[in-house]
């Protein structure tokens, strides 16, 4: 039976494990530990996958991560192995409207090469053979024979149940609110449900994660941005949903729909505790202008939505996984942007730092805290990570 | 570079600036008698006012059942637009007082987005509606205050065949009907008993149609007594404890629909078990709304100046609820819209004097929960066969309380079929959201018009709570569907395409591992490194 299945006045037990944070890194992560036979509760403020998880592109392509080939090697198992859909599909045309894209998406293919993953080029006849909604401004384009696209709605659900077929517990409707501690360990965290025990935390709480982290001494810099994305109608699916370029990440679903994201984000100084509204922006018309040249073919589909998601950002740009210093039982997960492709990895990264003290299939040696050791105290300020508010 | 120590992103909003074509003190959004009271009190206060309305709406998205569940029964004159703009300027001799009090009147222009800074959202140089019409395609204009008196729409309802043509929502058959006489059919059945639902018996009497008969599914009627002798005498049969079971059909839509008891020979299903505000603009612009059966669902939360909880923006006439009375008598939204107009052009520093608020309604006449819970529990759990809850997406209500993935993964694992509504709700009310991301129900191109409140009301006969406890599923913009070349912006600033990346641009986050640098920090950003784009 599901662990989440009982009345609300149940008191909650700990577990040995506690994960702030109910989207797909904490999920992963939760998973990863409930497979290794660890009791494993998750707390999540909301619903699962109700921020950045449930609301992102989809998109699994991140080649310049240390967690990518085994974000490979799992996203064609992850239906198998969680036991429910995902949507994954493999591969990705990338098409370059013009010579100054091609040149800037050239840079991946050397990425990927030396990983030893193919990406063949192609010209614009083949990029239209590929992508029936092309058209005639097609410049080049290249074909990733790795990569590819998932459902983030049906993926977070599918961790979420996953984890529970196995045993392990979702919290839902419940923030954490403060951490006990004793000596140089997390021994609980506080909720409006009671102080929770645990013999391990996992913080993967996204944008809040930072903050977090800050309850506990830790400083991990963090800044928030939002970003938008539109999606149209169904069309007829085209060989391969994986089709992006011209300054935009998405994909066609398996359902047909254009879901396409990119261009400017904003810095919000973000609510103390998720849960305010996440408007979008007539962004919408720009996205909509860059799809439409895109794929000029579907230029008469109908935008039916369009929403916005909040990102949790380090000055890099790159995850944070760590133990940090300081804490015997304290681990660290933000993935800055690129969390969602790299879940099926990063949650088992999480877990072997949890149980092992290290990671067995990656070196997350660039992933570490103590690499923003000297990092400038006006960070934000000096790269322009601000809202308008803040900024003038 | 991005980021230099100047200290801009440029690959954020920052220097990026919308184009605005036009700005308005006072916009109003619906042109009906809400929309045109607002218009004429702030014109008259001395602001400078647009009036917008996206009637007439062209032919081909009346087809698609937007904004109103047309059912397939627009005429062929609804394609004749100097016609429809006719019928419509002749249904509305407020329109013609409005251009001659300077009002700036755009018909056929659909609103489809209100935006405004608030919490996570700061960019914005002013509030925006999103706009589009034929002759202009997709632009946005700029205001200080917006009135919103978008009016109502039609609770949709499943029976086997509730997708063939001549089944349509009450408001949309009398809007054709009254406003451009381009109604096709000559007999209607009517289902529900609302006021609502037996005014639109009347008001297609009226325009010299047959009601045959007023089908209910509880065992009296619910609504007024008076109305109900009204729509007796015009002829149309009462039959209660009844739901439609089937409909007969051919090329061209309904014939007749079948109870449990008898065939009704007719023409026409219209809808009238719940009319509803919408709330759509509102809701994806951001106003907090909440559940109140006094005025018949989600209403936008208003304070004592109509004002919503995005303080530039206000909510008049149906849109802001709607209950026997007011639709009874256009006067009581007219005084809401003149009491809005008239609070907006104080704040805007206009002379005049106050409006007084008109009364709030009193408390609903029947349980209006139960009642459209009951319908959806006669009319589509109790169905024969297993309509489709979501038209669109084709989607049954067996399919949503079973949480199915959809039909296109043709997944049939065991493992999900255990997998019923009661695991997903953890400790809170089912979240029509949610089910809408697993099952797809509400995720199609009419954006849930025709489902929204079926789905509310199902989860909520599911979970055995009080319909009031299930959300609303979110409205997004646009809340008209727009296609993506109309919807390019007309004048874009260059500064979006020179400094547009597909995601943040950052100078070190798309470095391949085995080339960064132990240690990060602004200053090191100095020396260039080449990194792919993603
Ligand atoms: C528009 C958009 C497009 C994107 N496209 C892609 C893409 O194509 N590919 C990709 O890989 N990534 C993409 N991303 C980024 C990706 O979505 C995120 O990196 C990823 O979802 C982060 O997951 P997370 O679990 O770490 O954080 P989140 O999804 O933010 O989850 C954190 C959770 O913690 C909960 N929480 C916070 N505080 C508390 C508390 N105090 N107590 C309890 N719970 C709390 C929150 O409610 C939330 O559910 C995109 C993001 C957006 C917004």
């Amino acid at each position: 039976m599901p662990a989440n299945d009982h009345a609300p006045s149940d008191t909650v037990r700990g577990a040995a494990v506690i994960v702030v944070g109910g989207g797909v890194t904490g999920l992963s992560a939760a998973w990863w530990l409930a497979r290794a036979g660890v009791d494993v509760l998750v707390v999540e403020k909301g619903l699962v996958g109700w921020e950045a998880s449930g609301r992102n592109g989809g998109g699994c392509s991140h080649h310049h991560s240390p967690l990518f080939a085994e974000e490979q090697r799992l996203w064609p198992l992850m239906d198998q192995l969680l036991g429910y859909p995902t949507e994954f599909q493999p591969n990705r045309v990338r098409i370059a409207l013009n010579e100054r894209q091609l040149a800037l998406y050239s840079r991946a293919v050397v990425n990927a090469r030396h990983q030893g993953f193919r990406i063949d080029e192609l010209e614009a006849r083949q990029v239209r053979d590929l992508v029936p909604l092309a058209g005639d401004n097609v410049f080049a384009g290249h074909y990733y024979h790795f990569g590819g696209h998932a459902n983030p709605h049906r993926t977070v659900q599918a961790y979420a149940w996953a984890l529970q077929d196995l045993g392990g517990r979702v919290l839902q409707h419940t923030a954490v609110t403060g951490f006990a501690t004793e000596g140089g360990q997390v021994v609980a965290v506080e909720t409006a449900r009671g102080r929770l025990g645990c013999d391990h935390l996992v913080l993967a709480a996204g944008p809040q994660t930072g903050r977090l982290a800050e309850m506990l001494g830790v400083n991990l810099p963090l800044k928030v941005a939002r970003a938008e994305m539109i999606v149209t109608e169904a069309l007829p699916l085209m060989p391969l949903g994986g089709v992006d370029g011209n300054g935009l990440y998405g994909r066609q679903t398996l359902r047909g729909n254009l879901a396409y994201g990119g261009g400017p984000h904003e810095w919000v100084e973000t609510e103390e505790m998720p849960g305010g509204p996440r408007p979008a922006t007539p962004l919408m018309q720009n996205i909509a202008k860059r799809v439409a040249e895109l794929l000029p073919l579907a230029g008469h589909a109908r935008i039916i939505r369009s929403w916005a998601g909040l990102i949790e950002n380090t000055p890099d740009g790159r995850p944070v996984i760590d133990r940090p210093e300081g804490w015997d039982n304290l681990t660290l997960a933000t993935l800055s942007g690129v969390g969602f492709g790299l879940s099926p990895a990063s949650g088992r990264a999480i877990q072997q730092l949890v149980t092992d003290g290290a990671c067995s299939f990656a070196d997350l040696s660039t992933l570490r805290l103590s690499r923003f050791a000297r990092l400038e105290p006006d960070w934000a300020a000096l790269q322009g990570w601000q809202s308008a508010a803040m900024a003038s | 570079m991005n980021a230099g120590r100047g200290g801009v992103d440029l690959r954020s909003v920052a220097g990026k600036e919308l184009s605005i074509d036009g700005h308005a003190q006072l916009l109003v959004i619906g042109a009906g008698p809400a929309g045109l009271a607002a218009a004429l009190e702030g014109a008259g206060r001395g602001l400078s006012v647009m009036l917008v309305d996206e009637n007439p709406v062209p032919f081909e998205t009346m087809g698609e059942s937007v904004p109103l569940h047309f059912g397939g029964r627009a005429g062929g004159v609804v394609r004749n637009r100097n016609a429809m703009m006719e019928a419509m300027l002749d249904s509305a001799p407020g329109l013609a007082a409005a251009f001659d009090l300077g009002v700036e009147v755009r018909l056929g222009t659909a609103c489809w987005g209100l935006y405004a800074n608030g919490t996570n959202l700061g960019w914005m140089p002013a509030p925006l509606a999103g706009l589009a019409d034929e002759a202009n395609g997709t632009y946005l204009v700029s205001f200080d205050r917006a009135i919103v008196a978008t009016g109502r729409r039609d609770m949709g309802l499943a029976f086997p065949g509730w997708e063939t043509p001549g089944v349509m929502g009450a408001t949309a058959a009398v809007r054709l009907a009254a406003r451009y006489g381009a109604l096709e059919g000559r007999r209607a059945v009517v289902l529900g008993t609302t006021a609502e639902a037996l005014l639109a018996a009347l008001d297609l009497h009226a325009h010299g149609l047959a009601v045959a008969a007023v089908i209910e599914q509880a065992p009296a009627p619910v609504g007024p007594a008076d109305l109900l002798e009204q729509v007796s005498a015009a002829g149309a049969a009462l039959i209660c404890s009844e739901t439609v079971r089937a409909i007969e059909s051919d090329l061209n839509g309904v014939t007749a629909v079948r109870t449990g008891t008898q065939t009704l020979p007719c023409d026409l299903v219209v809808l009238g078990v719940g009319a509803v505000p919408m709330v759509d603009l509102l809701d994806a612009a951001g106003c907090r709304l909440g559940f109140d059966a006094a005025r018949s669902g989600y209403v936008p939360v208003l304070d004592g100046q109509a004002r919503t909880s995005v303080a530039v923006i206000q909510a008049v006439g149906d849109c802001a609820g709607l209950w026997p009375s007011k639709s009874r008598n256009a006067g009581i939204a007219e005084a809401e819209a003149r009491h809005a107009a008239a609070c907006a052009a104080a704040t805007l520093g206009m002379p005049g004097d106050a409006v007084a608020a008109p009364p709030a309604p009193g408390p609903a006449p029947y349980d209006l929960g139960a009642y459209r819970k009951d319908w959806v529990r006669a009319s589509v759990i109790e169905a024969a066969g297993e309509p489709y809850v979501c038209q669109c997406e084709e989607v049954t209500a067996r399919e949503i309380l079973e949480l199915r993935p959809p039909r296109y993964l043709d997944w049939n694992s065991a493992d999900n079929r255990r997998r019923s509504l009661e695991s997903l709700l953890g400790e809170g009310p089912p979240h029509p959201d949610q089910i809408k991301r697993l099952t797809r129900a509400g995720m199609g191109s009419c954006q849930g018009r025709r489902c929204r409140e079926q789905i509310q009301a199902l989860l909520a006969l599911q979970a055995a709570v009080p319909l009031d406890a299930v959300p609303l599923a979110g409205y997004r913009a646009p809340v008209r569907p727009l296609p993506l070349k109309a919807a390019a912006p007309r004048n874009e600033a260059p500064a979006f395409g020179e400094q547009w990346d597909s995601w943040f641009g950052m100078p070190r986050q798309w470095v391949p591992f085995w080339d960064v640098e132990g240690e990060y920090t602004v200053a090191g950003l100095a020396v260039e490194k080449p990194h792919a784009s993603e």
